[in-house]
């Protein structure tokens, strides 16, 4: 095996001293996959501020019983528009942003296969969340009635009826999301082609990082399940501009079709965003227990599977609405058989750690957080699928801690180990180690501290999406326990955020590949030049940058 | 920067072909537009005989024929002319490609001559009752599918005509008449649910 050291192209050093006209006329003309990777997770970020304190807001309120800090109908925008935003401008950007970001560098291609495409897709997410934002300003329309959506986020019929909202506040949440979710199958069908047709000399679909494995598997799922999403929204745009009844039910219309629809599209969402922190999981935990991953080949196929089971559960949101005694053993049999590749996952991540030398640097703690948690999201998801158990606890606070769970527990946690481990690629320099501990560690208190109680809030009864509750329930204190860890979470955050902005200003140079990894994005430099490899890869093992290190005992010998 | 950078280099170098690009692109495109479509056709075929009022299906629809013998045959004439393309045939390219534009607004005419006549001879518009709404948005989806393919057609059919199309280009515009074939398909979906289980 030959080895080339080549010296990558400095990036430009009259960059930091152009005018900042130039700069921004840089950054929005770019097809770069790499800027608009990082303009993705950017305004991620952004949006997950803005929604992180509209909860803040609603956790206040729920301090007391009786609270009346904001009135119910500030309460119904709240939750919706934190629901929506966290989804559809937090979730979705910053996952396809690290597929942006990563994906091409992994397999070793020089951009995707559309980058204008790309360009185009990020565009329409970003003004379908200017869009959705801007009702806070339009939704009044020309009726004075309402001003942010008020529906919830899977803003079901017939509440979304022209009847029941009034003003134009439903219609932003309509066109915002309609127009993102555009965006999103742009996207999703760039990186399934990239994945299909770019991939460097040796990689063949057994060699790719499972990283890539599982974005092309949410890439499908997207071009699958975001168009049912698009086809009820323009129903229901019709139904509520041109007056037709598809989910008019004096007319003969389904309000339950709505929430096949919007299941149809909502469950398989949430393995599309849970899958790329799996994902960052599979390349994250081997690293730091220097073992390569347990399992690949059932990695893969598990991940398939949970793409295939995922798209066959959606009824299990619908428990309560009166389905048949088929549909409901049906469903349930479904859900907990997609407990079965997850429980694989969780096992090989364990496989993988088991007997390695782990290094307990903050992205394999932000990943051995998400691991616990992750289970007690599972656990609970198990629970729920059992339609009599969810028959007693649905659309009550257990639900919200389950999914919080999810979302925040596994997800988030991962989208954080995801951003301690490619900074340093990204920018070239490092996060500091002490300040990332500090946010681990309080971030992991307060999650838990908020979401752990609301378990126990749920089964002693409370409803979610209430702005208030009484006296004498039993329910004030999980509420301020929940309440407490919301400040928790916001000083870890803050201290994410200070430790970016340092890291940026005078952070430890990071070098091409500081925590001694395998994956073809660490063998260029970082930040990584505009074309990303001088000469295209050629790889002959799942772990080219092994191979490379260790010519004596390389991984191709014994795959 | 500290930049020296590895590449890893194989030792042997093997041969290494993926597919073309624009394919899986257009596939990608049927893969999500196939979603998207089937969504409108089980809407349409859930709302099937829940009107509570008239006019029904089996009053005012007539099996559209003609425009499906012009959309099918259509897919004839964009075959041909992308093979007369593939042989260095410009001009039977033209020819050919010409004829599949007229067959497409062939159909758009008679989509919009049926519903002339259900909006204002039968009073069926998209707001009278299920029928309605789910006729218009299925059929409209497709039709304005038709539409933006013979938009992308009618610019093919320009540039050949001011000499740009060569027979470098067959691959591209074979990407393009799958979208065709695709729209085809749906017909044929949209044709059995609307004008024969429906009705």
């Amino acid at each position: 095996m030959t080895v080339l050291d080549q010296t990558m192209a400095q990036p430009r050093p009259a960059e930091a001293r152009l005018p900042l006209l130039l700069v921004l006329h840089e950054w929005v003309t770019t097809v770069d996959h790499k800027r608009l990777g990082i303009m993705y997770i950017c305004s991620g970020i952004v949006f997950f501020v803005i929604a992180g304190l509209e909860a803040t807001i609603m956790r206040w309120q729920l301090f007391f019983p009786n609270n009346d800090a904001i009135s119910p109908q500030v309460f119904n925008r709240l939750f919706t528009m934190h629901g929506t935003t966290m989804v559809f401008l937090v979730g979705m950007p910053i996952i396809i942003g690290m597929a942006n970001y990563l994906v091409p560098l992994m397999i070793g291609a020089r951009d995707l296969a559309f980058p204008r495409l790309n360009a185009f897709g990020f565009w329409l997410f970003l003004f379908g969340g200017l869009l959705l934002y801007f009702s806070f300003l339009g939704g009044d329309g020309l009726y004075g009635a309402g001003t942010a959506p008020d529906v919830g986020w899977f803003a079901y019929s017939p509440l979304t009826g022209r009847a029941f909202s009034r003003g134009n506040s439903t219609d932003y949440w309509i066109l915002g999301l309609l127009v993102g979710g555009i965006g999103s199958i742009a996207t999703a069908a760039n990186i399934v082609t990239t994945v299909v047709c770019m991939r460097c000399k040796g990689m063949t679909l057994g060699k790719m990082p499972l990283f890539v494995w599982m974005l092309t598997v949410v890439s499908v799922l997207i071009l699958l399940v975001m168009p049912p999403l698009t086809a009820a929204q323009v129903m229901l745009l019709f139904d509520r501009f041109l007056g037709a009844k598809f989910f008019d039910t004096q007319a003969g219309g389904s309000a339950v079709l709505w929430q096949h629809f919007f299941w149809i599209f909502g469950h398989p969402e949430v393995y599309v965003l849970m899958l790329p922190g799996f994902a960052a999981a599979s390349e994250i935990i081997p690293v730091f227990s220097r073992k390569v991953i347990f399992g690949y080949p059932m990695m893969v196929a598990a991940t398939i599977a949970i793409g295939f089971i995922g798209m066959g559960v959606w009824a299990h949101h619908m428990f309560t609405v009166g389905m048949s005694a088929m549909s409901n053993t049906f469903f349930t049999a479904a859900t907990m058989l997609i407990a079965v590749p997850t429980g694989i996952k969780i096992f090989n991540w364990l496989g993988t750690m088991w007997g390695g030398r782990i290094r307990f640097a903050t992205p394999m703690l932000f990943c051995i957080g998400f691991l616990l948690q992750f289970l007690v999201a599972g656990l609970t998801g198990i629970m729920l699928a059992v339609s009599p158990f969810d028959w007693q606890l649905s659309d009550s606070y257990f639900v919200v801690a389950h999914f919080h769970y999810v979302l925040i527990g596994g997800l988030l946690f991962t989208i954080f180990a995801t951003i301690y481990y490619w900074f340093p690629k990204v920018t070239g320099r490092m996060l500091s180690e002490r300040v990332g501990k500090w946010h681990f560690w309080l971030f992991a208190i307060g999650f838990n501290l908020t979401f752990a109680p609301m378990h126990i809030s749920g089964i002693l009864g409370m409803p979610r999406r209430i702005y208030t509750y009484e006296a004498g329930r039993g329910w004030e204190l999980w509420n301020q326990l929940s309440s407490i860890g919301v400040i928790f979470q916001i000083a870890a955050v803050l201290i994410f955020v200070w430790n970016i902005i340092s890291a940026l200003r005078h952070g430890e140079p990071a070098g091409d590949d500081p925590w001694d990894a395998w994956t073809l994005e660490w063998s260029t430099t970082s930040p990584p030049p505009e074309y990303n490899f001088e000469t295209p890869p050629v790889v002959r093992s799942r772990r080219p940058l092994w191979d490379l290190k260790h010519p004596e005992d390389p991984d191709w010998r014994h795959e | 920067m500290n930049a020296t950078a590895a590449t890893p280099i194989a030792a042997e170098p093997t041969e290494w072909t993926l597919l073309p690009r624009g394919r899986v692109g257009m596939v990608t495109l049927i893969l999500t537009e196939s979603a998207l479509f089937s969504i409108f056709v089980v809407a349409y075929l859930f709302y099937i005989g829940k009107s509570l009022n008239g006019p029904y299906p089996k009053d005012v629809l007539e099996l559209p024929i003609l425009a499906t013998i012009c959309l099918l045959s259509s897919s004839l004439t964009i075959t041909l002319a992308e093979r007369g393309l593939r042989r260095g045939h410009v001009g039977g390219f033209s020819l050919w490609w010409g004829l599949t534009i007229l067959l497409g607004v062939a159909f758009l005419a008679s989509t919009a001559i049926e519903w002339y006549r259900l909006i204002y001879q039968d009073g069926l518009t998209i707001a009278t009752n299920l029928f309605g709404t789910t006729f218009y948005t299925l059929v409209g989806f497709h039709a304005g599918h038709v539409t933006v393919g013979l938009i992308l057609l009618s610019l093919v059919l320009v540039l050949s005509l001011l000499g740009h199309v060569k027979q470098a280009h067959a691959e591209r515009v074979e990407v393009l008449s799958w979208y065709w074939h695709f729209v085809d398909v749906v017909w044929v979906v949209v044709f059995t649910v609307v004008y024969i289980i429906g009705r």
